[in-house]
């Protein structure tokens, strides 16, 4: 059977667009509010991310680094995380979602704990920051067995023969990192040398679906659009930020930040 | 599973294909972006550490600019005092720079000229590191970024003088506690956007595995310099000798243990206990702390159930760090160290003591150790014999210890 990520991507090939990808934090700003932006926007996104906020998150710059240390400040729990995506499963059952974060929390929580509460809540994937191949190859083994994707990531520094093993070992999503930065960064990179370094990793497997995060924002995100998926992250952070600093809803505000990104690759 | 030192390995390459020593401590848990820098550092390394050229250069640097030997100097007053063990004291603060630091710093630049950086970044708690780096950067001709918490540069004021006048940018941290831990953070991530042209250095044995192994390589030479002054002074190594040592990342401590690591040598590290009523502190290993991962290495840390990293209070700036090197988390499940706690209030009262009977005057991160040796020392017997590496200057804690007694002496 085909994953819920797979079929995203097909779905997207066959309309000839990029994925949307979003990535908000659970519990940001609160427990509620961030499920009802996971489903608002997922009227617009193809993929979410969800990130279960760490207080030592050593590749986050400083706008998930705020929504983390909100969600946080409000008490977020692992096992709060889980009810927001069973809750937003229930209505959105189709829809892939996520998991991003630290590897702390999954080994204090347990690796086998915390993939059976992924299966129940309905988790599809996980991105695991600081779990780099090789040594993350027993976990996303395990994954695999749950029917959860294990997503690999890919950096500008990862040489050529590295790549081809961790393609070899990836599932059904590819994670390029743009440049060499922390989340949240600035662009320092021209998208034109992006596509091309993303081209070169395609050729490798082209049937592997591979996605561009970092550094991405309304401004840049057209220029990227021929790619299988982009991922929006700090933006949505910010959106929130400011949207809480002017008194205004963030639910609704990040409604239209992901509506207008869509629209930008279609 | 029994852990045990592998006799014949130096410490630091006892760990297994994942960098793991005891097959749970240490690692790389690293974004993808710093895999390659840390393999292509990890491999020149190895290259220089076997490099008969790089080792002489490296010795001269000991010998002409850290300066070699440290002293080595009975604390007659102290032991008098005490009336039980004899005390001695490896005064490592005698140093260039005034701390253990400078040996850590002096070999990133070395190493950050051989990989062809112009740009050298570290972090400080305690400021020494920063310190130590800058000056170090100078000398060698490496443009110098430290990263400190907001609340260190306060409390450590004379440290954060000396690194602007070396011509260090020192990038205040004010995320989280505003301390070590954020400061390390913030460096790590400074590394992950700059790795292409800049050169880390971490501050202690901490972080990912090829950091550790640089950073006891480098303080390795206080017991190089230690073992030779033991045999002068006892001709060998006495029957009962303890090397009492303060551990906040567990630099200075592996450095002066290292040499004595295969000889009856007892080892004790004193962790920061906080103060006396507060429920806080710095000392994972002595309050039974979980493994968890900070930093990139998997270690004892304090942290809470969910896996968030978990506050700390320490009068001493250079201990105040919730985990503890691997190193060290291994050497304590082998059984080959114990480690144990001062509290602020202890280490002020040792600090005080030695300062008014000695000719030296620890900061309060060796007074956590000389609080120990207090402790135990007359319990012992006159044939004993207590080390304890003064691994920092009194002068740099001015404030705060003006502060909390009324008045300071040197
Ligand atoms: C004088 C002194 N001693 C000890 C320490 C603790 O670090 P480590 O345990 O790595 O020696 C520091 C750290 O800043 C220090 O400045």
């Amino acid at each position: 059977m085909k994953s819920k990520i797979a079929l995203a991507f097909e779905n997207c090939k066959k309309e000839k667009r990029a994925a949307l990808i979003t990535y908000t934090v659970a519990g940001d700003n609160t427990k509620n509010n961030s499920l009802k932006i996971l489903n608002k926007i997922s009227k617009h996104a193809d993929i979410l991310e969800l990130g279960f906020p760490h207080n030592t998150p050593i590749a986050d710059g400083g706008q998930i680094q705020g929504s983390s240390h909100r969600a946080l400040k409000n008490g977020m729990k692992l096992k709060d995380v889980f009810q927001i995506v069973k809750k937003f499963k229930k209505t959105n059952p189709l829809k892939p979602l996520i998991l991003m974060g630290y590897y702390n929390l999954i080994y204090q929580n347990g690796e086998s704990n915390f993939l059976k509460n992924c299966k129940s809540s309905g988790v599809d994937g996980l991105i695991i920051v600081d779990l780099p191949y090789p040594e993350n190859k027993d976990f996303a083994n395990r994954c695999k067995k749950k029917g959860i994707n294990f997503i690999q990531l890919l950096s500008p520094t990862t040489s050529r023969e590295r790549m081809k093993n961790i393609i070899k070992n990836s599932h059904d999503m590819i994670y390029y990192i743009s440049m060499l930065s922390t989340t949240g960064g600035k662009l320092k990179v021209s998208p034109k040398k992006i596509l091309e370094n993303y081209n070169k990793i395609k050729r490798i497997n082209p049937s592997k679906n591979l996605v561009i995060g970092f550094g991405i924002t309304d401004k840049t995100i057209s220029s990227l659009k021929s790619a299988n998926g982009l991922v929006v992250g700090s933006l949505l952070c910010k959106t929130i930020t400011n949207s809480l600093k002017m008194r205004q809803n963030p639910v609704t505000k990040l409604d239209k930040v992901v509506y207008n990104l869509k629209k930008k690759i279609i | 599973m029994k852990l045990k030192i592998n006799r014949n390995i130096p410490l630091i390459d006892q760990h297994d294909k994942n960098f793991m020593y005891g097959g749970k401590f240490g690692g790389n848990f690293i974004p993808e972006t710093l895999k390659k820098p840390i393999d292509d550092l990890t491999k020149l390394f190895a290259k220089l550490r076997r490099d008969k050229n790089f080792l002489r250069e490296r010795n001269h640097h000991f010998t002409n600019y850290i300066g070699a030997p440290t002293p080595f100097i009975k604390l007659e007053n102290l032991t008098d005092h005490l009336g039980g063990a004899q005390i001695y004291a490896k005064v490592v603060s005698e140093a260039n720079g005034g701390a253990h630091k400078i040996y850590n710093a002096t070999v990133h630049c070395l190493i950050a000229k051989k990989a062809g950086k112009k740009y050298i970044v570290g972090d400080t708690g305690a400021g020494y590191a920063g310190k130590m780096l800058s000056m170090a950067a100078k000398k060698f001709g490496l443009k110098c970024k430290i990263f400190m918490g907001a609340k260190d540069i306060k409390r450590q004021r004379p440290n954060v003088e000396a690194m602007r006048k070396n011509g260090a940018e020192i990038v205040p941290v004010t995320t989280g506690s505003q301390t070590l831990v954020d400061a390390v953070s913030e460096c790590m991530r400074y590394w992950v956007s700059n790795c292409d042209t800049s050169h880390m250095c971490v501050g202690s044995t901490v972080g990912p595995n090829i950091f550790i192994k640089i950073c006891a390589w480098s303080t390795a030479q206080i017991s190089r310099e230690l073992m030779q002054q033991v045999k002068e002074e006892f001709g060998k190594i006495p029957k009962k000798l303890k090397l009492i040592n303060c551990v906040g990342g567990g630099s200075s401590a592996a450095g002066f243990w290292n040499e004595f690591i295969n000889t009856h040598a007892e080892f004790i590290g004193v962790e920061a206990g906080g103060p006396k009523n507060s429920k806080l502190h710095a000392a994972p290993l002595t309050n039974g702390s979980k493994i968890g991962i900070l930093h990139g290495a998997a270690q004892y840390v304090i942290q809470d159930k969910e896996g968030q990293i978990g506050s700390t209070e320490s009068i001493s700036a250079g201990l105040d760090y919730p985990g503890i090197s691997p190193l060290h988390c291994f050497l304590k499940d082998t059984k080959r160290a114990k480690y144990t706690s001062a509290s602020d209030e202890d280490a002020l009262k040792a600090y005080l003591l030695v300062s008014k009977l000695e000719n030296i005057s620890p900061s309060l991160e060796p007074s956590h150790a000389f609080a120990e040796a207090i402790r135990i020392a007359p319990k012992l017997k006159n044939s004993e014999v207590i080390i304890v590496n003064s691994c920092g200057d009194s002068l740099k804690d001015k404030d705060i210890i003006k502060q909390k007694l009324g008045s300071y002496i040197r």
